[in-house]
């Protein structure tokens, strides 16, 4: 804790605690691709918000727009052929969508980072780890070469890589996947930011490296109170360390919910499909239920409720009428805080 | 099967060859005679006994001299019976892919032997190869690469009939390629179309019907879901379960996700770093595990539950597999091991029934590589 002390060198990046709102929220995001076969309308109205200390896991499938958000919210996004033709993200009570490139820059890394998929591909296979993560601390805070490097050798020891000071020299294809990816987590911590946002951290992970990583994930998120946003398709994971849940689907969210309260209860046709639909580990089960179907072409999603021609419980309205993401309640009218679900026919869903 | 061997006499064409050639094309009849006929009751179809692969690791230019060997696969033995699902799974590089291989004798084996119907494959070549390569068939792990961009599902599918004419003739197999796009549920007028305009899902039902074509006994499927999404993994699995019961087929089916494996399994093998730590039947491996390694990998698992996790013990090791050219001595798991002792460096343990367990009629006993092999439920919540 000795070396890595915020208020000496950062100009204090959590002075402003004063604001009393979620960390971020997302409000009626929007984001589209304009492609050779028409425009991709990946994210269509998102609203979300993570606190301070909070994991807020979103889940999908591919194409879902579970990434392109985070992207989007990172400032990352390529434009063009991206466009946000609608919605505010807010962080800290300020709109970053209205922020100019260089006000961006300071929040990127310092206050939100980002840890991606794959780390042999994230990471340059021609600078030795401990010049990757030593840049974080030369271009935002200005220090020289061996600082860095020393700085380097701490996150390395944080993130509990054995021998750190002999490998800080050496290059990503010397580490094994799962210390790639704990290089990829020291550097989204360097700066000590407020929101994490990791995108399918452990998808390219064995399963006993999997819990060792996500296990580093969840002690650095209590040692340091920070927000995460979790971004995966699999239902275990999320199951292990998310506090709520939200499940999109062709750009949109369709359910939200505390994490317990979804694996018991799901109030949408298809997060139900998709609970159904992987196998157990503890019981022999007989033939898997499958959502018919696929996830629709974002050049061309159905009217209505997207998810209306692989569900089983469609109807008319459905194919007309857009479904709002609006709460879920108890069969006599109790509040189920947190709880919402964009289905025509939730009651039915979550009750019957 | 006339223009056959007349290829195979172009390539003897040596004159001193001949003779050896016929006593061998004897020998070849009688194995082709084998393997063509139909597996003996009871028999299993394969018998993979002490199979080792070793890859040499050389050093310099010109005078290459071996300076050690990557043990992917270090003496693996195991059965498989006609209709059965065989699971292996196991950590990335702890060899189940290069078993697939060696099946396939796509790679040459360093030792052991392959016995399909009888006749060691290992050591077979010429026309009795080519009739056991025609009965196993694979499905790769990532639809995306294993298909040709530049040719139609059509020529795709149609392909293995170019080397084995015989399964279908020529004016017969756009009928038949037809029938095969009909049978793994995609639509049959989509024969001309390109890999590209499918799906990750329906490409990898373009691989299973490739798989297929040759009306082959055995399929080894290598991670055939691991690169499809939740919805659509469950639509593969059923297919395959679906197939395997319609043409009495057996499966080896290599995967990490062991939910997967569970559901699709007969009986399961769970290797570490080139050996089979642990083999028995699901219930055996799932409910009543003995390996230390298999707990360990089992309480990994995260479990779609928050409810039942909360009772579930995790048991989280240190540190990464061990590298293949440089395994530990004694029992490979001993590095990670909680319960390593002395005797776990110096005595390799036996893939066996472990003593406590043998002539007690428990789940447990069943065969385990471990000196210190002991029951443990971790899948269950307690």
């Amino acid at each position: 804790m000795t070396t890595i002390d915020k208020t000496s060198s950062v100009p204090s990046p959590r002075g402003s605690d004063d604001f009393g709102g979620p960390l971020l929220e997302v409000r009626d995001l929007h984001v589209e691709f304009s492609t050779r076969d028409g425009v991709a309308k990946a994210v269509n109205g998102v609203n979300y918000t993570v606190s301070a200390g909070e994991t807020l896991a979103v889940l999908g499938e591919s194409g879902s727009g579970k990434s392109v958000t985070a992207q989007a919210i990172m400032g990352i996004l390529d434009m063009p052929p991206g466009r946000i033709p609608k919605g505010e993200i807010f962080f800290r009570g300020q709109d970053m969508l209205k922020m100019s490139n260089d006000e961006r820059r300071k929040i990127r890394g310092q206050k939100i980072a980002m840890i991606f998929q794959d780390a042999l591909s994230s990471l340059n296979p021609v600078l030795s780890v401990g010049y990757q993560l030593g840049e974080m601390f030369r271009v935002h805070q200005g220090l020289s070469k061996k600082e860095a490097k020393a700085k380097a050798i701490d996150l390395m020891d944080r993130v509990k890589i054995p021998a750190a000071k002999a490998r800080v020299n050496d290059y990503p294809h010397q580490f094994s996947g799962g210390m790639r990816q704990r290089i990829m987590i020291a550097m989204a911590l360097a700066l000590e930011p407020d929101l994490i946002i990791a995108d399918e951290p452990t998808t390219a992970l064995d399963v006993t490296v999997q819990a060792q990583v996500m296990d580093l994930l969840a002690d650095l998120q209590r040692e340091y109170n920070m927000g995460l946003i979790l971004i995966t398709h699999d239902l275990g994971v999320v199951a292990d360390v998310a506090d709520k849940i939200a499940v999109m689907y062709a750009g949109r969210i369709v359910e939200t919910a505390p994490v317990h309260e979804l694996y018991k209860r799901p109030a949408h046709p298809y997060t139900r499909g998709l609970l159904d639909s992987i196998p157990r580990l503890d019981q022999k089960g007989s033939e898997l239920y499958a959502i018919k179907g696929l996830p629709p072409n974002l050049t061309r999603i159905p009217s209505g409720c997207a998810f209306n021609p692989r569900c089983p419980k469609a109807q008319d309205i459905c194919r007309t009428d857009i479904p709002a993401l609006l709460p879920v309640t108890e069969r006599d009218g109790g509040e189920l805080p947190g709880r919402g679900s964009a289905c025509h026919f939730w009651k039915e869903t979550i009750h019957g | 099967m006339a223009d056959l061997s007349k290829s195979e006499e172009a390539v003897d064409a040596t004159p001193n060859v001949t003779e050896v050639a016929t006593v061998d094309a004897a020998t070849e009849t009688e194995a082709v005679a084998a393997i063509e006929a139909p597996v003996q009751q009871g028999e299993p179809i394969l018998q993979v006994r002490n199979l080792v692969k070793h890859f040499p690791l050389t050093q310099g230019i010109l005078f290459k001299r071996q300076v050690g060997a990557v043990k992917a696969v270090d003496g693996i033995s195991f059965d498989l019976y006609q209709g059965e699902t065989l699971g292996i799974v196991g950590e990335s590089g702890c060899g189940k892919s290069t078993v697939a291989k060696l099946l396939m004798t796509l790679e040459k084996a360093t030792a052991g032997e392959v016995f399909y119907k009888g006749q060691d494959i290992t050591k077979l070549s010429g026309r009795a190869l080519k009739a056991v390569r025609r009965n196993i068939q694979m499905v790769f792990q990532d639809p995306y690469t294993s298909l040709n961009p530049r040719m139609t599902v059509g020529d795709i599918i149609g392909e293995p009939f170019d080397i084995h004419p015989e399964v279908a003739p020529k004016g017969d197999r756009r009928r038949k390629v037809q029938d095969l796009l009909d049978v793994v549920g995609l639509n049959p007028e989509y024969i001309n179309r390109y890999p590209h305009q499918f799906s990750g899902g329906q490409r990898q039902r373009i691989g299973i019907a490739r798989g297929l074509a040759l009306n082959p006994e055995i399929i080894i499927c290598d991670e055939p879901v691991s690169a499809l999404d939740v919805s659509v993994q469950a639509q593969v699995i059923n297919l395959m379960e679906k197939l395997q019961d319609e043409f009495n087929l057996s499966y080896i089916f290599i995967a990490h996700d062991l939910s997967i494996v569970r559901h699709i399994s007969d009986r399961v093998g769970v290797m570490y770093l080139g050996k089979m730590a642990e083999i028995g039947t699901d219930t055996q491996i799932y409910d009543h595990p003995t390996h230390p390694y298999t707990q360990a990998l089992l309480s990994a698992v995260p479990v779609p539950d928050p409810a039942a996790r909360e009772g579930r013990e995790r048991i989280i090791l240190t540190g990464d597999v061990p590298s293949p050219a440089n395994p530990p001595s004694g029992c490979r798991f001993r590095t990670r091991c909680w319960k390593a002792e002395d005797k776990c460096a110096e005595e390799v343990p036996l893939l066996a029934i472990p003593q406590v367990f043998v002539g007690k009629d428990t789940q447990a006993a069943h065969e385990s590589a471990c000196h210190f092999a002991e029951e443990k439920d971790v899948v269950h919540a307690a």
